[in-house]
């Protein structure tokens, strides 16, 4: 089976979100591979393991992200394609994976169900389409038997099995697999293993991205004796006005 | 310039966001000078069609039967794509849920429409077309522009208000018929509550964390939701130990919520967590915990046991009314 595992290059879970001369200030942001997307590369070690194969990792980004794609490597991908591009807007990055993966006939396109810093949600349902494609995402479940994929897929209050025949994209996100940890001989080879620098195929700008903004600051928490809690309801109800 | 209006239904009746994405899409199509149009698909009560004209649409069209369901976000897109043509749909607005995000790209490669989710707010239609958006989990805006001729937009949950302004829309059944690429992905199970409100949906959610001990003492919690008409949700380690379903987990990678009431109780308040819920509009933090990081975020706290305060919040609660 050859899968392809698209990662987003994106700051911690717990960064520090502000913006200088209007950029994403990266002073003090470490980057990891997106959450959603180490579900997927998670989901396609296991499943190399159970029915053998390759997992070519792909990111959209400049010549920084290559610790994040030779971490990926650590994990378990066999070798990467990093396109030489800081990744605009989801039709961007979209249309640069698919531009790779046309030609590769992938069984599998694994990747996260967003990115946790512009969560756009976008790309796998892009890709697919541009590769005409089936799409399902959120998973939470994917076993393979044959070519034939069954899933798991959430919706909103519940979640349903669906059936698919290979290829095709998916979005992944918990718990579809558990994570892995590398080891050293993991971190050892993936600084062998191949990873090549694709150069971008140009796009037209339907979007684009302009300024960016903070939320207002929260005010102080006000605070109510335990003893009485009903106070909190009054001010519920007739100072915050939403109950 | 016209618009196009996707909206969903929960099963029983046309979800709030989508009641949301009608006014929006309406004051879309008056800032450009057009008119809005809505297409839903599946089998939705026709009286459910009829009452969108109570926020502003005139014109609906309908697509039913087969595999048009919202199931298939593949055939629903394509119903979406037909509607847009149809009315020759400018910009075409979609109701955030989990399953639009398929429906929206897909509507959006096929139209070669530039797309932008998470949009809080109308456009700025002065000069081109542009949108603001939620971006890092709610903990910071982006200002977008489009500049492809078609456009397709998702509108964040609870962004903007829905409003009732009376009035019945004509609905028009929309046939059409299915293609192989349609029906590759098959639905062959759903389990879905009943009779419970939808998370994404809800105007208050009450949540619970680890300082609830155990999912037997899950009862205190949803005795405070159903006083308050709350839906319910939890924090990771609380789905993780299954004592809670996922669907349920709220928090960077489970559910984000934005509801204008969310109370967390004996929840710790990791980053991870509040990056679900921090677009919500009032946020109470119920933990026996002084220092929970919790209340930093909170605009009211009560330190106590939730084991003593929640008791007394739904007898409280129970009166209110």
């Amino acid at each position: 089976m050859k899968i392809l595992v698209c990662i987003t290059h994106v700051p911690d879970t717990t960064s520090k979100i502000s913006f200088t001369d209007n950029a994403f200030n990266t002073s003090g942001v470490q980057f990891i591979i997106g959450p959603y997307d180490e579900y997927a590369l998670s989901k396609a070690v296991d499943l190399k393991e159970q029915h053998g194969g390759t997992i070519t990792v792909l990111n959209v980004g400049d010549a920084e992200t290559e610790p994040t794609i030779r971490k990926a490597l650590a994990i378990g991908a066999d070798d990467a394609i990093r396109i030489n591009a800081i990744p605009k807007d989801a039709g961007f990055v979209a249309a640069q994976i698919a531009s790779v993966a046309k030609s590769e006939s992938y069984d599998l396109i694994l990747m996260g169900r967003e990115s946790i810093d512009y969560n756009g949600g976008l790309v796998h349902g892009l890709v697919a389409d541009l590769l005409s494609m089936p799409c399902i995402t959120p998973i939470m479940k994917l076993d393979i038997d044959g070519t034939l994929a069954k899933m798991s897929r959430e919706i909103e209050g519940g979640k349903e099995s669906v059936e698919c025949n290979l290829p095709f994209v998916a979005g992944c996100q918990e718990p579809i697999a558990e994570w892995k940890i590398p080891n050293m001989r993991g971190i050892m080879s993936a600084r062998t293993k191949a990873l090549k620098v694709v150069e971008p195929i140009s796009v037209v700008d339907d979007v684009v991205y302009g300024s960016y903004s903070l939320p207002a600051p929260k005010g102080a928490c006000k605070m109510i004796d335990a003893a009485n809690p009903g106070e909190l309801l009054t001010l519920l109800r007739n100072e915050a006005k939403v109950l | 310039m016209s618009v196009l209006i996707y909206v969903e239904s929960n099963g029983s009746e046309i979800k709030k966001s989508s009641h949301d994405a009608v006014s929006y899409g309406v004051q879309v199509a008056s800032k450009l000078g057009g008119t809005a149009t809505v297409i839903a698909v599946g089998d939705i009560p026709q009286e459910q069609l009829i009452a969108l004209g109570n926020f502003g649409a005139t014109s609906v069209l309908n697509v039913t039967g087969g595999a048009f369901n919202q199931s298939n976000p593949s055939a629903t897109a394509a119903a979406v794509i037909e509607a847009a043509k149809k009315v020759g749909a400018k910009v075409v607005v979609l109701p955030k849920s989990t399953l639009v995000d398929s429906i929206a790209s897909k509507v959006a490669s096929q139209l070669k429409a530039g797309v932008v989710t998470n949009v809080t707010e109308l456009p700025e239609t002065s000069s081109g077309f542009q949108v603001k958006r939620s971006i890092f989990t709610g903990k910071a805006f982006a200002t977008v522009t489009i500049n492809s001729d078609i456009k397709v937009i998702t509108l964040a949950k609870n962004a903007y208000q829905g409003t009732e302004t009376g009035g019945k829309a004509t609905v028009e059944v929309l046939a059409l018929s299915l293609t192989d690429s349609d029906t590759k992905v098959k639905t062959t199970n759903v389990e879905k509550m009943t009779g419970e409100l939808l998370l994404t949906e809800a105007e208050i959610v009450v949540s619970g964390g680890r300082g609830f001990k155990g999912p037997e003492n899950w009862g205190l919690l949803l005795d405070l939701a159903k006083a308050l008409g709350a839906a319910t949700g939890c924090s990771k380690p609380v789905s993780d130990m299954d004592w809670r379903p996922h669907h349920e987990h709220v928090g960077q990678t489970g559910v984000k919520v934005a509801p204008n009431l969310y109370i967390a109780i004996g929840i710790s308040g990791a980053i991870q967590h509040l990056a679900g819920v921090n677009s919500s509009k009032c946020i109470v933090v119920i933990n026996k915990d002084p220092e929970a990081p919790f209340f930093k975020a909170a605009d009211y706290g009560i330190v106590g046991d939730l084991f003593e305060v929640l008791p007394k919040l739904t007898e409280a609660a129970k009166l209110l009314k």
